[in-house]
């Protein structure tokens, strides 16, 4: 027997951060739809709950901005904004500056310092307290501002950012920010259409998924926000498993075979992405976030209807879709792991 | 049934005439949300004078866009049917409103955006076709874009020529008469850098005039945008029926009578905004079985509309089959 691998060290779960996880299985199966709601729905689970938020800071802010800072600073492809995409830009900072106000008004303010008239460019004052930032700028002069405007909100907010320009009926990703891609690379989507960029998803072309929601996102009015859900699992609470990083964390996938159960519960975590859709105002693009919530097994297996439900929906998952979400490999001992949690009678 | 905001009549400006503008603000006086440059609200207009029903008038936005403290509106007062004119009366009902009435409308709507790729942006309008390619104008000053704007109105009755003036300067150009602007604008599309965009509003004719001189000098028709302004009443088409899938009626549709009508008669609900087949709020699935779909709407592509699976109930109609019979199977 080889003995287990270094492992990094854990990390515990802060409390907030269990009691704020977006479960991702409403239902005993889980399949690719079009799984679009109303943004800021308040959704209870066992544990607590999610969802008021559009922009959502928790205990791991600090923590999870270092981390992106660190991966720009290995890998600046991870920001990329073409060049018809700077007033989406703007936008989209201005956007995720009044959702940070509004779920945390006592640490984020947002003040318009004076009136636009006749195509002249505002002044703002922006105050992120959990930054020390108190910033005055203008709108639209970059001069103003310490970075380009959605690499400098992106340093303020745990959440990824894509935005899609919509031009020919067709919509396109033409900027963003990701550093904590699931088993996906942002430098090479970036230009891509959205039909494009799905275009690796197993089964949700041939059912109309994606170009439904293509539709859906289409009809999008200003200022209107949508959510959904997805999900993979991921082993250590690693936020980057991008495609660039791969030699990195795909051992990890076999390695997790090898370990004792007391470390496999410690290591694979179940990653939920919360997703919003907003139509921004000024530009009409559309903003993507992607925020990642990651609960290690032996925490979501405490709470029973979690492990339960985890656990049928993981063992029923087809293998096409298994495949695609990289958990192929050892989706039978999670599957098997979360069953053999279950409370003794 | 799209969500409504309030707003108070702050302004009232009828300097232009058979032009009113009007601002509108929030009635605790807070700013208002930001808009798209082209976006429009539509305002809900009660029954009543005229009006049999309540109706839903779209008017472009005209003011600023960015956290603005009021929205903007436009409106060219056309004769409703109980002055003789053709008109739904929306118009009528706005240039009787006073400063401190109170009205209520959908949230600012986009249809007519500006494209962003593009390399220069070139706005053509007429008459009250102005309003959203102000709105244009303006973002494109903003942001330090490239832009030009032809606006052709009959002297003494152009809105906002002095805003447009002072936003945009030697941009914008004015003219009196449709020979000029053919004359003007053969020059202009033949000779603008590669990767312009057109935008044209205004009176249905115009946008057609337009339209034909931009294809005959070459232009794609994705680089060619309009926005449909004063729809002009419909045909009263021909009489057909329709059945709703779970009621086992079959309603009759007379000539005069839109689908949305009936189904709203014989007690359906059918989610409408604007009744002129702009906003796309009124699709209905149609299944097979049907006769042919005549769409009058504007909002469906040419896709879509092909494939006749669904129609806009407020405009668009059955037409006889092979075997003469005009019916629709619906799905609401």
């Amino acid at each position: 027997m080889t003995p287990p691998p270094t492992l990094s060290p854990t990390v515990s779960t802060a409390p907030d951060l269990v009691a704020g996880f977006p479960f991702p299985f409403p239902n005993p199966t889980y399949r690719y739809t079009t799984n679009v709601e109303p943004a800021r729905g308040v959704v209870t689970t066992p544990a607590g709950q999610w969802g008021a938020a559009v922009v959502d800071v928790d205990s791991a802010y600090g923590e999870e901005l270092a981390e992106r800072a660190a991966i720009l600073e290995r890998d600046p492809s991870r920001h990329a904004v073409l060049p018809h995409m700077q007033v989406a830009c703007w936008d989209a900072m201005l956007c995720l500056m009044r959702e940070l106000a509004l779920s945390r008004p006592d640490a984020f303010a947002l003040e318009v310092l004076d009136d636009l008239e006749g195509g002249s460019r505002a002044a703002y004052r922006w105050r992120n307290d959990l930054l020390g930032i108190d910033h005055t700028f203008v709108l639209g002069d970059a001069s103003t501002l310490p970075d380009e405007p959605l690499r400098w909100i992106t340093a303020q907010v745990q959440e990824d950012v894509v935005l899609l320009d919509e031009r020919d009926g067709v919509l396109w990703g033409d900027a963003g920010v990701v550093t904590f891609a699931a088993d996906w690379s942002f430098g090479f989507d970036v230009g891509m259409s959205f039909l494009e960029i799905h275009g690796p998803v197993p089964r949700i072309h041939a059912e109309g998924v994606i170009t439904r929601a293509h539709e859906f996102i289409k009809r999008l009015q200003p200022n209107e926000t949508y959510r959904r859900t997805n999900w993979t699992l991921t082993v250590h609470r690693r936020l980057d498993v991008s495609t660039e990083t791969y030699p990195e964390w795909g051992p990890d996938r076999p390695m997790v075979l090898t370990v004792d159960d007391e470390t496999f519960g410690r290591l694979v975590h179940l990653r939920t992405e919360v997703q919003h859709l907003v139509r921004l105002p000024e530009s009409g693009a559309v903003m993507f976030l992607i925020r990642s919530y990651m609960l290690p097994f032996d925490e979501l297996a405490r709470v029973e209807e979690w492990r339960e439900r985890a656990a049928a929906v993981i063992a029923e998952l087809p293998e096409d879709m298994a495949d695609y979400k990289g958990i192929a490999t050892y989706r039978d001992r999670a599957a098997a792991w979360l069953r053999a949690q279950a409370p003794t009678p | 049934m799209s969500a409504r905001i309030d707003l108070v009549v702050t302004a009232v400006d009828d300097a232009v005439p058979g032009i009113r503008s009007l601002t509108l603000g929030s009635p605790d006086g807070e700013r208002l949300a930001s808009f798209t440059p082209g976006s429009h609200l539509v305002l809900d207009v009660p029954a009543g004078e005229g009006r049999p029903r309540p109706a839903a008038n779209a008017y472009s936005l005209t003011g600023e866009s960015v956290d603005p403290r009021h929205y903007a509106i436009s409106v060219l007062r056309c004769a409703p049917a109980s002055e003789g004119g053709t008109a739904g009366g929306g118009s009528a009902w706005v240039h009787g409103l006073a400063v401190g009435d109170r009205v209520t409308a959908t949230p600012p709507r986009s249809a007519f955006a500006p494209v962003h790729l593009a390399t220069r942006h070139l706005l053509v309008g007429a008459g009250i076709g102005i309003t959203p390619l102000l709105s244009h104008l303006r973002s494109h000053v903003r942001w330090g874009r490239e832009a030009e704007l032809v606006y052709l109105f009959r002297d003494g009755h152009g809105a906002h020529v002095d805003e447009l003036k002072e936003l945009g300067g030697d941009r914008v150009t004015f003219l009196a008469d449709r020979a000029g602007l053919a004359e003007d604008l053969a020059v202009r599309l033949a000779d603008q850098p590669i990767g312009t965009h057109l935008y044209t509003c205004g009176p249905a004719g115009f946008m057609d005039a337009v339209v034909a001189l931009a294809t005959e000098l070459g232009w794609p028709s994705s680089r060619v945008h309009l926005e449909p302004f004063g729809v002009e009443a419909l045909d009263p088409g021909e009489p057909f029926s329709v059945r709703v899938a779970g009621d086992d009626r079959v309603l009759d549709v007379p000539a005069g009578t839109s689908l949305l009508e009936a189904l709203e008669d014989a007690g359906h609900v059918v989610p409408n905004l604007c009744r002129q087949g702009v906003c796309g709020e009124c699709r209905v699935d149609v299944a097979p079985g049907s006769s042919p779909v005549l769409h009058r709407d504007l909002f469906l592509d040419e896709e879509t509309k092909g494939a006749g699976d669904c129609l806009m109930a407020c405009v668009s109609r059955a037409v006889p089959a092979a075997d003469g019979r005009a019916h629709l199977e619906v799905t609401l």
